[in-house]
């Protein structure tokens, strides 16, 4: 019988194979599903995972995605490793795109340069005002931040909502719940000519290396690490743990903020109830698969980017619902935790565990 | 008279849901187990229970598949967390997420397609009965069986040697270890309860309240059972008062309309998630009762060694 036993250190290998090894099994059960989707599963993965990047345009479209996953995820990332659980990301990124698209509409006649970085800034605010709510009721009140971040995603959806429909409705919009489309000086200027890549993927890139030197080598990234892994040394070591709370909450929402305006003032060019297609939810995701560690997570957006655009092409290409993507999501997930077991722990053939006997793993 | 009496059959019928999935993942936390993956769940089981109910023209089938199905994704949850030991918190948003996309996926085929429902019971004489009759005997079945459900729920809790064996697992694992018992088999059995739960509240969604499907549509109620179990502190007769409390919270938007409230409708949409933010709040301000109320080894992995 094979069992599972405690690996004497954390196997450092395995954490970064394990990613790996889940695209790998996420890309079997895909091989099983569109098999019995009745599609050929090697045209199949011809559509999903090559066709869409095999062309300038299609790679520029991978970076477009991937911009607003490693922003929001490298912001997650840094909650995470300090056990400061912000799911509500998505909730953030609209409220970030309110306020920066609020800016862009109350100055629609602007052509003023520095309308664009205001609004990167009060999508910032926007995103870090969202997260702060979490921040207070977890350090005033105890309150446990996963569910009131993810109800406030609901709050901002309905928010938006409201926005689009109402006040900021376009007049000349045929009653569309959207906005006016953004002026030029509100738009992100395109880094390549002919495409949608724009701006935005430097501001992540830059974000990405700030959350690198954060991490790795400020002392204030160093004390949240510290009171992730080990709380009770933390606590005694003077590290508060509700200014652990306040920053992980705030760098995150400030992240999904900026991604937020960005999306309004990039590709989508107005407010939309359908602004995001759950980057905020996929970042997630992204900030696993990349190990919470800023390069991992660079690489880990490039694959949930893929994800988005396969499901779009297999929805041309091979008639599947676009839904597929989310399916993917998951199993992805599903498949990293499972990997990860390998982590803490090593395969060896084991006795029957006989429970009557008291065991010492206490 | 009648208007009070419609407010109470509708209350009962919003909080239906909330009353099958908040019980259900009670008894999953009971056990030591917390899993986030509620949402994911329930919608799994409106997806499978409206599929099957469209195609067999059942809607009592359609509610068995919605159970089966929902108890089938938890084993997923189940695997990865007591068999490989991973954090319950991310594994839970994982099936979360993968129950909303999976949901998506096998319901594209259903979206505005009708179904017969399962209609509300009115119970032959007794519904006749001035003001008891409506008061009692004429609700959705699926409103009986919840009830049903507390009544079970809160007698194998507290009133059999299972119950007490669940909740010692969940208190000390270790100690229902050494003492001959299979932490993790019974873990695996709560988890599926609860998933079995999450899935007949999606189903009472999809083929009794609505009865429709659309994408998302148990619209963040996974998540307010989970804020409704703590709410309880893991008392199921709370999180029954709760899950009414919050269904007579969602049923607000449709009475401020017909007061002639004049807010736009997005802000009464709102109510329901700020109500749990706000309750949240209020019932965790006391750190101790949290404490001494939540299965001590609640979210921890165990690992019997070998």
């Amino acid at each position: 019988m094979i069992g599972l036993e405690v690996r004497p250190e954390p196997s450092r290998l395995a954490g970064w194979l394990s990613p790996l090894a889940a695209a790998a099994a996420t890309l079997l059960i895909g091989f099983v599903v569109f098999s019995l989707l009745g599609k050929d599963p090697l045209d199949a993965f011809h559509a999903f995972f090559v066709k869409p990047i095999d062309s300038v345009y299609g790679v520029s479209e991978l970076l477009l995605k991937a911009s607003p996953l490693m922003l929001i995820a490298t912001g997650l990332a840094i909650g995470y490793r300090a056990n400061v659980w912000n799911i509500g990301a998505e909730g953030q990124l609209l409220v970030g795109a309110i306020a920066g698209g609020g800016l862009a509409l109350a100055f629609h006649d602007s052509s003023s340069p520095l309308l664009l970085p205001a609004m990167l800034a009060a999508g910032a605010l926007g995103g870090m005002a969202w997260a702060a709510i979490p921040a207070f009721l977890r350090t005033r009140f105890n309150a446990n931040e996963i569910l009131v971040s993810l109800m406030l995603v609901y709050v901002a959806g309905h928010l938006l909502s409201w926005l689009v429909h109402g006040p900021w409705r376009d007049p000349e919009g045929f009653n569309f719940p959207q906005s006016k489309l953004f002026h030029d000086a509100a738009l992100l200027p395109a880094l390549i000519l002919g495409t949608r890549v724009n701006v935005g993927l430097l501001v992540a890139l830059a974000v990405v290396a700030a959350g690198y030197v954060f991490i790795r080598k400020s002392l204030l990234g160093f004390q949240m690490r510290v009171a992730g892994l080990a709380p009770a040394a933390a606590n005694y070591a003077g590290i508060s743990s509700r200014r652990t709370i306040w920053i992980g909450m705030l760098v995150g929402g400030a992240c999904a903020g900026i991604a937020g305006i960005q999306e309004a003032a990039g590709p989508v060019g107005q407010l939309l109830p359908t602004l995001s297609p759950g980057y905020g939810f996929a970042a997630i995701i992204v900030a696993f698969v990349g190990r919470l560690h800023p390069i991992g997570i660079a690489f880990a957006s490039l694959l949930l980017s893929l994800l988005y655009l396969g499901g779009e092409s297999a929805q041309l290409n091979l008639g599947l619902p676009s839904a597929v993507t989310g399916l993917f999501q998951g199993t992805l997930l599903f498949c990293l935790l499972a990997a990860d077991v390998f982590i803490h722990y090593r395969l060896r053939r084991a006795r029957a565990v006989v429970p009557a006997q008291p065991s010492e793993a206490a | 008279m009648d208007t009070a009496l419609q407010l109470v059959a509708l209350t009962l019928a919003a909080g239906t849901p909330l009353v099958f999935a908040a019980l259900g993942e009670l008894v999953t936390e009971k056990s030591g187990v917390l899993n986030l993956g509620v949402e994911g769940m329930m919608l799994v089981g409106a997806v499978a229970s409206f599929a099957v109910a469209a195609t067999t023209k059942s809607p009592w089938l359609g509610v068995a598949a919605g159970m089966a199905a929902a108890a089938t994704v938890s084993v997923i949850f189940a695997v990865i967390t007591l068999t490989l030991m991973a954090n319950q918190v991310a594994t839970g948003l994982a099936l979360s997420l993968f129950g909303v996309g999976l949901s998506a996926f096998l319901g594209l085929d259903y979206v505005s397609v009708v179904i017969e429902g399962i209609q509300p019971l009115a119970i032959p004489g007794l519904s006749d009965l001035p003001f008891a009759g409506k008061l009692l005997f004429a609700h959705n079945p699926l409103v009986y069986l919840s009830l049903v459900l507390f009544a079970l729920v809160h007698g194998f809790l507290y009133h059999t040697r299972a119950g007490l064996v669940l909740r010692a697992v969940g208190e000390s694992p270790q100690s229902a270890h050494a003492i001959g018992y299979h932490v993790v088999a019974i873990r695996y059995l709560a988890v599926m309860f609860g998933g079995a739960c999450s899935g007949l509240a999606g189903a009472y969604l999809a083929v009794a309240y609505t009865p429709l499907w659309v994408e998302g549509m148990t619209a963040g109620r996974g998540w307010i059972a989970l804020a409704l179990v703590v709410f309880a502190t893991w008392k199921p007769w709370r999180a029954l008062a709760g899950a009414y409390l919050f269904g007579g919270v969602t049923l607000a938007q449709f009475q401020a309309q017909a007061l002639g409230l004049d807010l736009p409708s997005q802000f009464l949409s709102m109510l329901p998630y700020l109500a749990t933010i706000a309750v949240l709040a209020v019932i965790s301000r006391d750190a101790t009762t949290i404490r001494l109320n939540a299965p001590a080894s609640l979210g921890k992995p165990f690992h019997a060694g070998a």
